[in-house]
């Protein structure tokens, strides 16, 4: 099976009753499939080697600050929406050993790194969430490349989902990354679900993905699977929940630092960082130094870091970002438009997992908006003048 | 270059349950290098022997309820070269602080069956209250890991790495499910500073603010939310006065009206 090319010759059908074998054929394949499953209340990722693993019949609420689980009226296995992790957490994990370090008689001895990578498979990425680890790519991947990250990235498997419907959270249609799964995976389905019939439209992204359909026992799909497909994308794009306008947001943000409604939302904004470390796309680090008692060992850590906290702009007299409202503004700010000077592109995916866990419910596109409406208000007012 | 000597540290109870000195007591894996690194000059917690001061560092456990507190803690600052508080008890007046909101006669009456024996201060004060302090190590109890560090970093001659943020960062990080997002829980967590691991959160349960605020606590709007989670007024009075009820923040939002603001 060579490239991803559309028409039914480059499209297959898995039956329900075969899902088994995709979990199966990871396995034989050497992969540890990490997938949706339910704990803690919630559908997270988590390793997973059955089908009945999945959410089965389950699904989610969700909305600003509120999150909660419930059950479909169907069997579903992918019918939710993004939860609260995101693959980040496995090819950038939140805390990582960088390196250790021993003391020898001419000075000192760096130990060996840790062994080969693990072999991730993701089952059930999105379309969001591929663009996501496509902007941590770029991130970590380029000119300062993470030697880490690069080889996870590069032993790991992107078998996308189809979003059949989108959260009420979401707005990946207005940042161009969804609904619809891009060209760039391993495998893509698409749940078809209906009266009496259950199968999943496979397609193939890469060679590695061939060599895992070629182990399932698929047929050939019609023009019919294909409309089926196409309508789920209409269905997931019009029920978009939220939506940002983007083509003002980088000269909006940038151009207007002093808007009074910055320092309303820090007002409300608690500074907990749990916004930075639910994005898939946040990249922030610390590191520390973690010596033995001895103070003849020492290893390096690397862990999340937020530039919500106080130590992200510790300097030497202090913190830059003392005031909850330039720490809001930061990452507004780079998210939405410096991303883009540094990057290329949005730093945001529309995935809206920082409005649901978001303690206090803070979304960032109704903030956008009232910062916009605020900057043309006073426009009007100094007549055009800046 | 290795290091040369073994500073003596000393162990001192307030105040307080012990627990913070079991804390220490649990580092089982670590005892032994500790006991390499310094001399431990005394620790009535582990054993008898008592070396005579000064020391260069003393680990401070309890906070301030009696006249003999008040006393003896300033021969221990006289004793010390360096002064760590460990503990909510040392840092903010621990949970018998609860004091100093009532009548401290009515508690004495009512709790003991001989209250003429009682002889005690109406107010259980942190350490720094009565003097200078170098650095306070917080928690209920505290973080044996945090209390290595902090050794390592005295013996190194560095500053600590204890981080001031959230525990929300330690949440997230350790991959917990928020559970007041998720389950409608009220939850501490952030307003409150890291150090816990987010254990309670992990299980399931609000954060009960046992490490005191976090570098930037916005108490007011956490308010707001809890009211709106459905949590009155004597409630959050009773959830911000547990171990650290006399810390200014937490006071201030156990005491603050309807909507947060004080
Ligand atoms: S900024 Fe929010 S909506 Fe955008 S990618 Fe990050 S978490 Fe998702
Ligand atoms: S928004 Fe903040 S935490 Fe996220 S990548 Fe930018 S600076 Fe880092
Ligand atoms: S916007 Fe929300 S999640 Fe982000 S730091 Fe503020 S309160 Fe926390
Ligand atoms: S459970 Fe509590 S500590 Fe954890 S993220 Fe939610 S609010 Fe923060």
């Amino acid at each position: 099976m060579g490239a991803p090319e559309e028409g039914p010759a480059r499209h297959y059908l898995l039956a329900r009753a075969d899902f088994q074998s995709l979990f199966d054929a990871l396995a034989r394949e050497g992969y540890t499939t990490l997938g949706p499953t339910v704990r803690d209340a919630a559908i997270v990722y988590a390793e997973i080697r059955n089908v009945e693993d999945l959410p089965i019949g389950w699904t989610d609420r969700q909305g600003p600050g509120t999150y909660r689980i419930e059950r479909r009226k169907d069997d579903a296995l992918f019918g939710y929406n993004v939860g609260p992790h995101s693959w980040k957490g496995y090819l950038y994990p939140s805390r990582e050993r960088l390196w250790a370090a021993h003391r020898s008689p001419s000075g000192f001895t760096v130990e060996p790194p840790e062994a080969a990578p693990p072999r991730y498979a993701f089952l059930g990425v999105r379309a969001c969430e591929l663009q996501a680890i496509a902007i941590q790519d770029r991130v970590f991947d380029g000119p300062y490349a993470d030697p880490a990250y690069r080889a996870r990235r590069a032993s790991s498997l992107r078998i996308a989902v189809q979003c059949g419907q989108a959260g009420p959270t979401c707005f990946c249609a207005s940042m161009g990354t969804g609904p619809r799964v891009g060209p760039d995976h391993d495998l893509a389905l698409t749940e078809l679900l209906g009266p009496g019939s259950h199968r999943f439209l496979v397609q193939v992204g890469s060679p590695r993905g061939a060599a895992i359909a070629d182990r399932l026992p698929l047929r050939p799909a019609t023009e019919e699977d294909l409309r089926a497909r196409d309508a789920l994308v209409d269905q997931a794009t019009s029920s978009m929940g939220r939506s940002l306008r983007t083509d003002d947001v980088h000269d909006l943000l940038l151009g207007n630092p002093g808007l009074h409604r910055w320092e309303e939302v820090a007002r409300r904004c608690l500074a907990c960082t749990n916004c930075t470390l639910a994005c898939p796309t946040c990249f922030c680090s610390t590191t520390e130094e973690v010596p033995d008692l001895s103070g003849d060992r020492v290893e390096r850590w690397r862990r999340w870091d937020s530039c919500f906290t106080l130590a992200f702009t510790q300097l030497g007299k202090g913190s830059v970002r003392r005031s909850p409202t330039s720490r809001y503004r930061q990452w507004l700010t780079h998210k939405l438009a410096s991303w883009q000077d540094q990057f290329g592109s949005s730093g945001c995916v529309g995935c809206g997992r920082c409005i649901t866990w978001c303690p206090v419910g803070i979304d960032l596109t109704e903030e956008v908006a009232a910062l916009r409406e605020e900057s043309s208000a006073k426009t009007a007012v100094s007549g055009g003048e800046r | 270059m290795p290091r040369k000597g073994r500073p003596k540290v000393a162990v001192w109870k307030f105040t307080s349950c012990d627990g913070c000195q079991l804390s220490m007591l649990d580092c089982e894996d670590e005892l032994l290098a500790i006991a390499d690194a310094v001399e431990i000059a005394n620790f009535r917690e582990a054993t008898s022997a008592v070396v005579e001061g000064p020391y260069d560092l003393s680990l401070v456990e309890g906070s301030v309820t009696t006249l003999s507190d008040a006393r003896r803690i300033q021969e221990v600052r006289a004793q010390s070269r360096l002064l760590v508080t460990i503990g909510a008890c040392a840092t903010a007046g621990g949970i018998q602080a609860l004091r100093n909101f009532a009548n401290i006669e009515e508690f004495r009456q009512a709790v003991y069956a001989r209250p003429e024996h009682i002889s005690t201060l109406s107010t259980s004060t942190p350490i720094q209250d009565h003097v200078p302090v170098d650095f306070e190590l917080r928690g209920c109890p505290i973080n044996k890991d945090q209390l290595l560090e902090v050794l390592s970093a005295f013996l190194d001659g560095r500053s600590s790495n204890v981080p001031t943020e959230s525990v929300c960062a330690e949440c997230k990080r350790r991959g917990n499910v928020c559970v007041m997002v998720a389950r409608g829980a009220p939850c501490l967590g952030p307003v409150t500073q890291a150090g816990c691991g987010a254990l309670c959160p992990a299980y399931h349960r609000g954060c009960y603010g046992c490490f005191g605020p976090q570098e930037s606590p916005n108490t007011a709007s956490l308010i707001r939310r809890l009211e709106a989670l459905g949590m009155d007024g004597p409630a959050r009075l009773r959830v911000f006065r547990t171990f650290n009820a006399s810390n200014p923040v937490f006071r201030a939002a156990s005491e603050a009206p309807a909507g947060g603001n004080p």
